[in-house]
């Protein structure tokens, strides 16, 4: 028998504590593939967040440092300055990048921090139960929203990729999606290109992902990667905004 | 030779760091520290080093968490209320035992307080700041040559010990200038110790580093806790640090660190010209505090007096010490507000007083 397919050595043998149908696991594999194939496995370090990946440490096969909520951007700064020849990737839900680590998201952004981000967007706090996100969407029921986010209460979600596209040290910017074969194949090529530009010394680099979460949205896996398409995607076009050449 | 420079000491904290090999700075302003990352936002460039002005106290201390991870000798300054910002940080770099230096030239509080000098952060730094059971190793400096010399030995107890250790000072011993020599012994300058445990670099051939404070099984959380109590046992043995002057017959214990013990020293000498048998007991270290050089004072101690720019702190620490078998009376001013020589002075002899009656 010949093996036609195998488990990409950036990936941890340890079993993964995601919850059936969350595309973390898809995109943990993409990250660890891009990094497999530009060969820099052994110059890589994560920094993980707190939130439902806050264990990516057993997960990614490199050096890792676990940040405290928010602040992986800092983090990362400071590994990125100490050690330049290291590639410094974060990992980061919504609520974690875009609410409690906003400012380190922007300013890192602003700096031109040359680190890699992937911001995993699933529009709701995963770990904690399923509470409002900053980018739950309006009229999104969550245990916080229960009536629905009402803008006028609640205020509006931020489209991270736009806000971080205005800034001039933001050297790329991608938002992507993990709901299909195709889309999955898209957002390959975009975390590659966010670590590549790392490697070439472009800057800041940061990749959304709209991701699923069947547990908190109260759906099937397979409906999930639907609500993605029907309700996330019109909200959250998918694209580049920011691609400095 | 030690040829002299009249500098700030808050500047002198800075070529501190330099001269300790420190090459990774991660500032915010903030009065009455400004000094100390503007001087080194002009050396740093030049010795190869990195200056980053952060967006925040807590992306500050978050990049020293970074940096510090990453295995290179790194520092953070603040003032009071920019070191509350910074707590997280600080409970977070305990959880992982990283080492790191961290500069508080505290200032009148709570809440924005005011820009005078204080000293009302002895809480906040001798238990930690954080959230959690941790130490942090905090000197406290009593001029601008110590300035210098504890900063210097900060890098190496934070390198020895896997610590933060925490350079408390005052806006009074920041601003001013002294005539201080920056000879570093060459057993600082060579400091650098191997740091097995650091992230980064190109892993070839050894097991992957994780820095991490997350146990999700209480037993192992329950372990690190007490792995690490043990190492501050060892700190609380090996560190304790003091100074003293005409403590060896005294009667009358003035206990100061920092700027009032440079206020309390010429008190003592008042109280010895009018025939009251004062010393002055001057920690260097205020965690871990000099317990054995208070219980050893307390021997022919009739009384205590804490001379404090806080509404009475380390006071406890004394009575702890000494566990209360002398009175321990207090004498402070706050806000900004500087001790009096004069009021020192009656505060010993109504102490000389109350343990004769």
């Amino acid at each position: 028998m010949s093996i036609v397919f195998s488990k990409t050595p950036m990936l941890t043998d340890a079993v993964q504590h995601y919850c059936p149908g969350c595309t973390h696991g898809i995109i943990h594999r993409l990250v660890a593939e891009a990094i497999d194939e530009l060969g820099v496995g052994d110059r890589a370090v994560g920094v993980a967040p707190v939130g439902c990946s806050v264990l990516a440490y057993n997960y990614f096969n490199c050096d890792c440092v676990q940040a405290a909520h928010g602040r992986a951007p800092a983090v990362a700064t400071g590994i990125k300055r100490a050690n330049p020849q290291n590639i410094v990737f974060t990992y980061q839900g919504d609520g974690d990048l875009a609410a409690i680590g906003t400012a380190e998201t922007v300013h890192a952004a602003a700096r031109g921090e040359n680190i890699t981000v992937i911001f995993v967007n699933n529009a709701i706090y995963g770990m904690t139960g399923g509470q409002m996100a900053p980018t739950t969407m309006p009229g999104q029921v969550t245990q916080t929203s229960p009536y629905g986010r009402d803008p006028k209460a609640a205020g509006y979600p931020i489209r991270v990729c736009e806000l971080l596209s205005t800034l001039d040290g933001a050297a790329y910017c991608e938002r992507v999606s993990a709901d299909s074969v195709k889309n999955i194949r898209s957002a390959k090529r975009a975390i590659k290109q966010a670590f590549q530009n790392q490697i070439d010394g472009k800057g800041f680099s940061l990749v959304e992902v709209l991701s699923s979460c069947p547990t908190n949205w109260g759906l099937t896996p397979a409906a999930a990667l639907g609500w993605i398409r029907d309700k996330m995607i019109p909200y959250y076009p998918l694209g580049v905004y920011k691609n400095t050449p | 030779m030690s040829e002299k420079v009249l500098i700030k000491g808050n500047e002198a904290v800075a070529e501190a760091a330099i001269a300790s090999g420190c090459r990774h700075f991660f500032g915010y302003p903030i009065t009455p520290q400004s000094e100390l990352a503007a001087y080194l936002a002009r050396r740093m460039p030049k010795v190869g080093g990195v200056y980053l002005q952060a967006e925040s106290e807590v992306a500050a201390i978050n990049m020293v968490y970074g940096a510090s991870a990453a295995g290179v000798r790194c520092m953070t300054s603040s003032s009071s209320p920019g070191i509350s910002l910074k707590s997280e940080g600080l409970s977070y770099l305990a959880g992982c035992d990283l080492p790191a230096v961290v500069v508080n030239v505290q200032r009148g509080g709570p809440g924005l307080g005011g820009i005078q000098p204080s000293q009302a952060d002895y809480f906040q730094a001798t238990r930690g700041g954080g959230h959690g059971d941790y130490h942090i190793i905090v000197l406290a400096p009593g001029g601008v040559q110590e300035m210098f010399s504890y900063t210097c030995k900060a890098f190496d107890l934070a390198d020895q010990y896997r610590m933060t250790v925490m350079v408390l000072t005052d806006g009074i011993l920041g601003q001013m200038m002294e005539a201080t020599s920056m000879t570093v012994n060459s057993e600082q300058a060579t400091a650098n110790s191997e740091k097995p445990w650091a992230v980064g670099g190109v892993r070839t051939g050894r097991a992957r580093n994780i820095v991490n404070s997350l146990y999700l099984k209480p037993s192992e959380l329950e372990e690190t806790n007490l792995a690490r109590y043990e190492k501050y046992k060892l700190v609380e043995d090996a560190e304790q640090a003091h100074d003293s002057y005409l403590l060896d017959d005294a009667e009358i214990v003035v206990a100061a660190y920092g700027a009032s013990a440079r206020i309390a020293k010429n008190a003592v000498d008042e109280a010895r010209n009018r025939g009251v048998k004062a010393g002055l007991l001057r920690p260097v270290t205020l965690w871990p505090f000099p317990k054995k050089a208070f219980l050893e004072a307390s021997k022919h101690a009739r009384a205590f007096v804490s001379v404090e720019m806080s509404m009475g702190q380390m006071i406890e620490d004394i009575e702890l010490a000494i566990r209360c078998s002398r009175p321990v009376s207090l004498c402070s001013r706050v806000g900004g507000m500087v001790p009096d020589p004069a009021k020192i002075l009656q505060a010993i002899i109504s102490a000389s007083q109350e343990a004769t009656a």
